[in-house]
């Protein structure tokens, strides 16, 4: 029971995150019909910002508002520069150019920020809350996650569903033609959701890298386990995507714990084949999204 | 002249220059020219898969993991297997391999099979550390350096030999998938990536056609990942790393997508220009974190670049200029009787 309670938090807590990570795959995704492979290389490299500021004496919120904003700049002027002239073209040329992001920046953030492994600090203590004497599985940090991750979630949805920007932006992912007769601005909108995107990836990489530490590609099984999740969410619902995290995170949990730890990505392999092969287009999309 | 004839002469030629390239440089490079033709090998059987057939798959290094562990295990079993046989093992195995992926893939489309491959690419590799006992776990399986045969005298290189059977292995696969992609099975294919409701109506089988096209691109990652393990010397799950993966992709995709001349142009910039660029940073005095990662920069930066620039790849590039170079030949040269003022 004491290893089933470990798991589940440590998988809640991953989940969430992974969620995170999710959650912008699919905003890119809706907007720009476009993976966004690169990710998980922006998120490591706003915690390096982080990471940088921190040890330059600014205090750990400011750092993490600045983190936020920085993420959120570079998604916009990764889609103005890199993504817009891409448009158009044959898909698989934007998954490379998003490949190209992800080894240039995995390159350039030991060139500027040194290449070893180090820590980052958590803003809570990580250590067990404990009742009287029970101990109770859960640290002030967990609690933090998932507090942070449910906030963003609901702030996402009522900017969506509530403002007119968030109305606008939701008209250009889904008809943008239409969204332009009415005279919304589509590629601002694009550009707002890059930036969005990215900002959710900086926040997933402030709050996972106390726990697996702070390297330049340590962002990888990050993207690749929140694109498990997306994908068995269906990549069309958002939340599609934070349930299939959740499961992925918990899913690994158990299998790391009970199986073996070296074997958690083969786990996620093996849940997400299984769930493609009864459902090619995910759990949660909605009709026929692929022809033929 | 038939097609067949036409490739057989073209690859006999290829073959007769790089034997004589073989001796005239020195070691390493012979090592890298292995490099590069090993590298061919994967790209083009990856050509056939994203290029001709439209399924994308970033998990193609985890294939070429299976041949060279197939490899290995066969040679830790039985040192004395003769190289052929452990390439045709390699060979088979990943063919199989690819048949069960090939038909799971079939079902998926878009990011759904990448994302697939994705997992396949970082999972696969686990196996061989969580089962230490039989795949040597993270250290690996040690391989013999390939010894040059008798006949060719005592004093000729390991590595020109490496070179010799890497290039004779590309030629060979090249020569098999350029006649694959100009038969009515290579048409099928390609038809399948152009408009899959329009192969079906035509009485194509499109799940079949996708699964052959998976097992022929995996035959030829095992027959990569083979030679792969007896140039490195040593099987291990960080040899065949996501990056692998990638780097097959990008090369086929830089070197122009769908053509295979463009898999081979992609391979040799793709294994070339790492080592030129550590070259360099190796002179500039550079510090050992820059130094170190500066050839992983440029990579990145070129495959940006390179698909802001020249979407269509090198070929493409190379198909241009050819393009570009005749029209200014006719319009400098003596203007055609046809073309009269109408």
């Amino acid at each position: 029971m004491r290893t089933f309670l470990i798991l589940t938090v440590d998988g809640l807590t991953n989940g969430f995150i992974y969620a995170l990570v999710a959650l912008a795959l699919v905003m890119i995704w809706r907007a720009t019909r476009v993976i966004n492979y690169a990710q998980g290389a922006m998120a490591m490299f706003t915690t390096y910002i982080a990471l940088f500021l921190i040890t330059h004496g600014v205090t750990y919120w400011l750092a993490f508002v600045i983190t936020l904003g920085a993420g959120f700049a570079l998604g916009s002027v990764t889609e103005r520069v890199l993504v817009r002239p891409v448009e158009g073209r044959p898909a698989l040329n934007m998954v490379i150019l998003s490949l190209g992001l992800l080894i240039f920046l995995e390159a350039l953030a030991p060139m500027l920020f040194g290449g070893q492994v180090k820590s980052f600090p958590a803003p809570f203590s990580r250590i067990d809350l404990t009742v009287g004497s029970t101990v109770l599985y859960v640290s002030p940090f967990d609690i933090f996650i998932v507090g942070a991750v449910l906030a963003v979630m609901l702030l996402l949805t009522l900017f969506f569903q509530r403002t007119t920007i968030g109305l606008s932006m939701r008209a250009a992912a889904l008809r943008p033609e239409i969204a332009r007769l009415l005279g919304v601005r589509v590629g601002n909108m694009l550009t707002i959701g890059w930036g969005l995107a990215a900002m959710l990836g900086a926040l997933a990489g402030l709050l996972i890298s106390p726990a697996i530490f702070l390297y330049p590609n340590n962002m990888d099984e990050v993207l690749v386990f929140g694109f498990i999740g997306a994908i068995l969410g269906g990549l069309e619902s958002p939340s599609g995507a934070v349930i299939g995290a959740v499961v992925v995170g918990l899913a690994l949990s158990y299998v790391g714990g009970y199986i073996g730890s070296d074997l958690e990505t083969i786990g996620g392999l093996v849940i997400l084949i299984a769930v493609l092969m009864v459902r090619p287009q995910g759990l949660f999309a909605r009709g026929q999204q692929r022809r033929a | 002249m038939n097609t067949l004839a036409r490739h057989g002469l073209f690859f006999v030629a290829a073959a007769a220059v790089l034997v004589v390239v073989t001796y005239q440089v020195d070691e390493f490079t012979n090592y890298n020219i292995a490099g590069v033709a090993i590298f061919v090998i994967a790209a083009a059987g990856l050509t056939v898969l994203v290029g001709i057939n439209g399924q994308l798959s970033l998990g193609h290094g985890a294939l070429m993991a299976v041949g060279a562990y197939t490899t290995s295990l066969l040679l830790k079993a039985q040192p004395q297997t003769p190289l052929i046989a452990t390439l045709l093992a390699a060979v088979i195995t990943t063919g199989v391999a690819g048949a069960i992926i090939g038909v799971a893939a079939a079902r998926l489309r878009g990011p759904y099979l990448a994302g697939a491959t994705l997992a396949l690419a970082v999972g696969l590799p686990q196996i061989a550390t969580h089962f230490g006992s039989l795949f040597g776990g993270n250290q690996g399986l040690p391989v013999a350096p390939l010894s040059p045969p008798a006949f060719l005298g005592s004093d000729f290189s390991s590595n020109r030999w490496l070179a010799w059977v890497a290039l004779l292995a590309a030629l060979i696969t090249l020569f098999l998938l350029a006649n694959l992609v100009r038969s009515a099975t290579g048409r099928r294919m390609r038809l399948v990536h152009d408009d899959e409701t329009a192969a079906r109506l035509a009485g194509i089988d499109v799940e079949r056609t996708q699964v052959l096209a998976f097992i022929i691109s995996a035959a030829c990652a095992g027959l990569a990942g083979s030679l792969l393990a007896y140039q490195l010397g040593i099987t291990s799950p960080t040899g065949f790393n996501l990056q692998l993966s990638l780097q097959l992709l990008s090369a086929i995709v830089i070197g122009g997508l769908g053509s295979l001349s463009g898999a081979v142009w992609g391979s040799i910039l793709l294994v070339i220009l790492p080592l030129k660029i550590s070259d360099l940073a190796g002179n500039l005095n550079l510090s050992s974190d820059v130094a170190n990662n500066l050839p992983l920069a440029v990579y990145g930066a070129v495959l940006v670049i390179a698909m802001l620039a020249f979407p269509r790849g090198i070929q493409g590039a190379l198909l241009r200029i050819v393009g570009l170079a005749r029209r200014a030949i006719r319009t400098i040269g003596p203007r055609p009787q046809a073309s009269s003022p109408s």
